[in-house]
């Protein structure tokens, strides 16, 4: 299986007053080659510090004391910043959560469509082309017209849609999209997830979607990562994920979900218990002491990467057990 | 006490739009528009009702005229038999209707202890308390935490302890409303439960009556016992929340209902497809102000406006002209969308 | 991270402005400056008023350690007398300042829009008006001495206090907190003053800081020009004056008049930044 995006081992840590943070410890993930790979956690799992690790624009006090991130073939943590420069935005790209984060308030959303395409040897007229016709793609209205405006004048979905274009614009290998459609009210979420499918189907790219809504990543993708506490604790396939989870935490999580109760409920369930102190990790499994399953083992080693089936692993002494 | 705790009667709230320079210039008339379009509801005592829509829909605006944030400009209302359309006593009013707002952690005073603010409803009505201190536990205690978490400030909390905290807070002068608006908006799904177990054990061991605000449908359910569905500052479908869920009357609803994502990818969706986008407060459509994205609109829509109607038993009402009885009939008329 | 609770000394806000080499050395430098204002009698060899005009122009040297004056004055004397002025017009002109500013800038950001217009304009014709042409005309009017300058400060100043506090004002006003306080039944007085006024000081000491040697510098660029303090203050202004004057003789005499300046300025800009570093929330978070 060829990957688009295969992570592996990265730890990340933060130096803060407080001592180092481990951020991100020995973390595995895989994104083959034209799947949607989801990427579920909660607050403090390290979603965050993965994708700008990934884009190498980690904070200043990060510090990156081993593994690789290879997109298409090359470590990124090899490359010059020059190198990686060139990476971005052409080989990855990123949609936010809030789609002003990536448009410039004061051009038109044409002038930066095009503008986008500065590396390529194009002309103006191909480039304006090359981006209305992005715009049809991501069935954006009349998009020859709306290469005038300028984002505020659109709706927020409509918004979201032109960020999607300008990340798509150059081809990405991979598509890191972060929480896009969390803004957005449900009917207008369900356009973007549909869309999203659709483009995927068209151009083929991986991408990275990450959300914490797990009827969104049910339906939209292939593959799911569960992150706790800056560790990967569980990959598999989708039905092996929701239906046979391997690990307590993700169990854990799909039982908390309101959407899936279907019944009426005075008490509903939810994780007792805080994220750990990264400064100091518990040296056993990181999610013992909020598990119903950990014993005293639990606590003092940590446990291996069990696989339960091909493609699907967890990280837990009893993911034999939990299937 | 007798009759509903909470009436309102054709209620609107009118804000003025954004008047451009060009517009000042050519002299052109203030435009407003009405956030919230005559809405009519009661809630009785003990009762949860669940106001869900998209955003601009004027949930949270109608929650924020019943205490007074925002003012009434049509219409009427109650609270206990207190009219709130005619000049009332707001603070006398706030004391009975706590609030709480979207974000947890930013709606607690920055600067303020977990103490200091869960007091603070005592210090703005001037009620003395005796023990501070163990009034402040209690209060804590109550909405579920350690008493350790007294000297802490809004940045040391988690979404789900700052939100607690605003339920402590809210509860401190024993209303017989709470308008909960977003009450699990920011909080993640691990934390979603205990903030409505929360809300559920109070309502049962206080009789408290709950306004929730939200646009997240899974947790309606588990918590409210009747469901308003606003669309355009109207509301277009009410009626108790396993009927509505079941079989909802309105198409709009229907739609919200479908587009919600299941948490399972197996489940086979049925989606509707909402043509275009809400449309703006300042330009309401014609006739059924839903027609122009209803995939089953008929002619009529486009001309004759609904009123909140009773559909299918006294219990349920819905503004449109041809709503569905049972949705079998009716998905093979629209050709099975 | 944990979210818990650090009550050690290197989690206070003293405690991270003192892990701070900046602010390290620019509390050093001001109190170096309170201490010699404070305890100049003491630390003075001679008097700042006393006339030697045998020794006219003296060079540094151990009996002057920075020379004298036109009228045989110890420099040096004159100047720790004149960190007293100094200390003395900064604070109370950037006291008054801020306090005015404070008071018009929240009532202009929390109160009815024409209120706001109104105090907005006030604001922006002052500060329309250049500095220097209002100290020359004040100063002319008036009669020279601290009263004056103070005068002139503050009319120039507090706009820009203002200014921060109605923006900061403002901004707090659209935040959820106080909504909440508001839905809670408090009055418009509460919110202000209870809610609103402690997460304005913060950005006011900051201000504040980095203003003082500004205040300082406009005090001395009066006297220096003749409107500010009465001849003979010690005044580092009236120093550098003197020293611009008999530049051909002694050229020294500049020199030690601007390091004063030179020092206070540094001193509370640097204390400016740490304070920005220690007291802006944003900055704060989970470093």
């Amino acid at each position: 299986m060829k990957a688009a995006l295969d992570i592996r081992d990265l730890s990340v840590d933060y130096h803060t007053r407080a001592g180092r943070l481990h951020a991100l410890r020995n973390v595995d993930l895989l994104v083959p080659d034209g799947e949607v790979v989801g990427l579920v956690g909660e607050s403090g799992c390290g979603k965050s510090t993965l994708i700008s690790a990934v884009l190498r624009l980690l904070a200043e006090n990060a510090e990156v004391p081993g593994g690789e991130i290879v997109l298409d073939g090359t470590d990124l943590l090899s490359l010059s910043d020059a190198e990686m420069r060139l990476r971005r935005g052409r080989d990855v790209s990123v949609v936010f959560q809030d789609p002003m984060t990536g448009l410039n308030p004061v051009l038109t959303i044409g002038r930066q469509m095009i503008d986008i395409q500065h590396r390529e040897a194009l002309s103006r007229a191909a480039r304006r082309e090359r981006a209305v016709d992005m715009l049809a793609r991501v069935r954006i209205p009349d998009p020859a017209s709306r290469m005038d405006s300028y984002p505020h004048e659109l709706s927020g979905g409509m918004r979201q849609r032109v960020a999607i274009a300008m990340a798509l614009m150059m081809n990405p290998k991979l598509l890191i999209a972060d929480e896009p459609t969390t803004a957005l009210d449900a009917t207008l979420e369900v356009q973007i997830i549909e869309l999203l499918q659709e483009l995927q189907g068209e151009i083929g790219c991986a991408i990275l979607f990450i959300s914490h809504h797990l009827g969104v990543i049910a339906e939209l993708c292939q593959r799911v990562v569960v992150m706790y506490a800056g560790s990967a604790v569980e990959e598999g396939g989708v039905r092996d994920i929701f239906h046979a989870p391997a690990h307590p935490y993700t169990k854990a999580l799909l039982d908390c979900d309101p959407g899936r109760i279907r019944e009426r409920r005075q008490t509903l369930p939810s994780i007792p218990g805080s994220l750990p102190d990264l400064t100091a990790p518990p040296p056993g499994c990181i999610f013992a002491d909020r598990c119903t399953k950990a014993d005293a083992g639990c606590g003092a080693t940590q446990p291996p990467r069990i696989d339960t089936a091909p493609g699907h692993w967890a990280t837990c002494h009893f993911a034999e057990a939990m299937r | 006490m007798s009759g509903p705790l909470l009436k309102l009667e054709g209620l609107h709230v009118r804000f003025s739009a954004a008047r451009g320079i060009r517009s000042l210039l050519a002299g052109r008339e203030k435009q407003t528009f009405d956030a919230v379009a005559g809405v009519s509801l009661e809630i009785e005592p003990g009762e949860c009702l669940a106001i869900v829509g998209e955003s601009g829909s004027g949930k949270t605006t109608l929650a924020r005229a019943i205490n007074g944030l925002t003012p009434i400009a049509e219409g009427k209302a109650w609270i206990s038999g207190e009219p709130l359309h005619d000049k009332p006593d707001w603070t006398a009013v706030r004391r009975q209707t706590a609030m709480m707002f979207q974000d947890p952690v930013g709606s607690l005073s920055p600067r303020m202890t977990v103490r200091n603010l869960i007091l603070e409803p005592f210090r703005i009505h001037g009620i003395a308390i005796g023990e501070p201190e163990r009034k402040a536990r209690k209060l804590l205690a109550a909405a579920g935490l350690s008493q350790e978490f007294l000297d802490r400030y809004p940045h040391q909390l988690s979404g789900g302890q700052a939100r607690r905290v605003g339920v402590a807070r809210a509860l401190a002068l024993d209303p017989a409303l709470l308008l909960a608006d977003e009450p699990t908006a920011g909080l993640d799904v691990s934390v979603q439960g205990e903030i409505l177990t929360l809300l559920n054990k109070l309502r049962g061991e206080l009789g408290l009556a709950i306004l929730i605000i939200t646009h997240n449908l899974n947790i309606i359910r588990h918590v409210a016992d009747r469901i308003g569905v606003m669309y355009l500052g109207r509301l277009i479908e009410t009626g108790p929340v396993e009927e509505v869920f079941a079989n909802p009357a309105h198409p709009y609803t229907r739609a919200l209902l479908a587009a919600n994502p299941e948490p399972d990818p197996d489940a086979r969706l049925t989606r509707i497809a909402l043509k275009g986008e809400v449309p703006s407060l300042l330009a309401r459509p014609k006739g059924c102000e839903f027609h122009p994205r209803c995939p089953w609109a008929h002619e009529d829509c486009a001309t004759r406006a609904p009123d909140l109607a009773s559909v299918s038993g006294a219990r349920r009402k819905a503004r449109c002209l041809h709503p569905f009885p049972d949705f079998e009939c009716r998905s093979e008329a629209a050709g099975g969308k | 991270m944990s979210i818990a609770e650090r009550s050690s000394f290197k989690y206070t806000a003293v405690g991270r402005l003192m892990s701070d080499p900046l602010a390290v050395a620019a509390v050093t430098i001001i109190a170096l400056l309170v201490l010699c204002a404070v305890f100049a009698d003491a630390i003075a060899p001679y008097d700042y008023k006393a006339l030697n005009v045998r020794e006219r122009f003296a060079p540094p040297s151990f009996v002057h350690l920075l020379g004298t004056d036109n009228l045989g004055r110890d420099t040096f004397s004159r100047l720790l007398f004149g960190a007293r002025i100094a200390l003395f017009v900064g604070l109370t002109s950037v006291g008054l300042a801020a306090l005015i500013g404070l008071m018009l800038g929240m009532v202009a950001g929390f109160g009815p829009r024409w209120l706001d217009n109104a105090i907005l304009f006030l604001f922006d014709t002052l500060r329309a008006y250049p500095t220097i042409i209002l100290a020359l005309a004040l100063g002319a009017l008036l009669p020279p001495g601290l009263g004056t300058v103070i005068l002139v400060v503050v009319l120039t100043t507090f706009s820009e206090y203002g200014r921060v506090a109605r923006t900061q004002t403002q901004a707090l006003s659209a935040q959820e907190f106080i909504d909440a306080e508001r839905a809670m039944g408090a009055s418009p007085a509460r919110i202000l003053f209870m809610h609103i006024l402690p997460n304005v000081l913060g950005p006011f000491f900051i201000l504040a800081a980095i203003n003082l040697p500004v205040v300082i510098t406009i005090e001395a660029g009066m006297s220096f020009l003749g409107v500010g303090v009465a001849p003979g203050t010690p005044s580092w202004g009236a120093t550098l004056k003197d020293g611009f004057d008999y530049i051909r003789n002694t050229p020294w005499l500049i020199v030690s008049g601007g390091i004063p300046l030179v020092l206070v300025t540094l001193g509370f800009t640097f204390l400016g930044e740490s304070l920005r570093d220690v007291l802006d929330p944003k900055l704060r978070k989970e470093r």
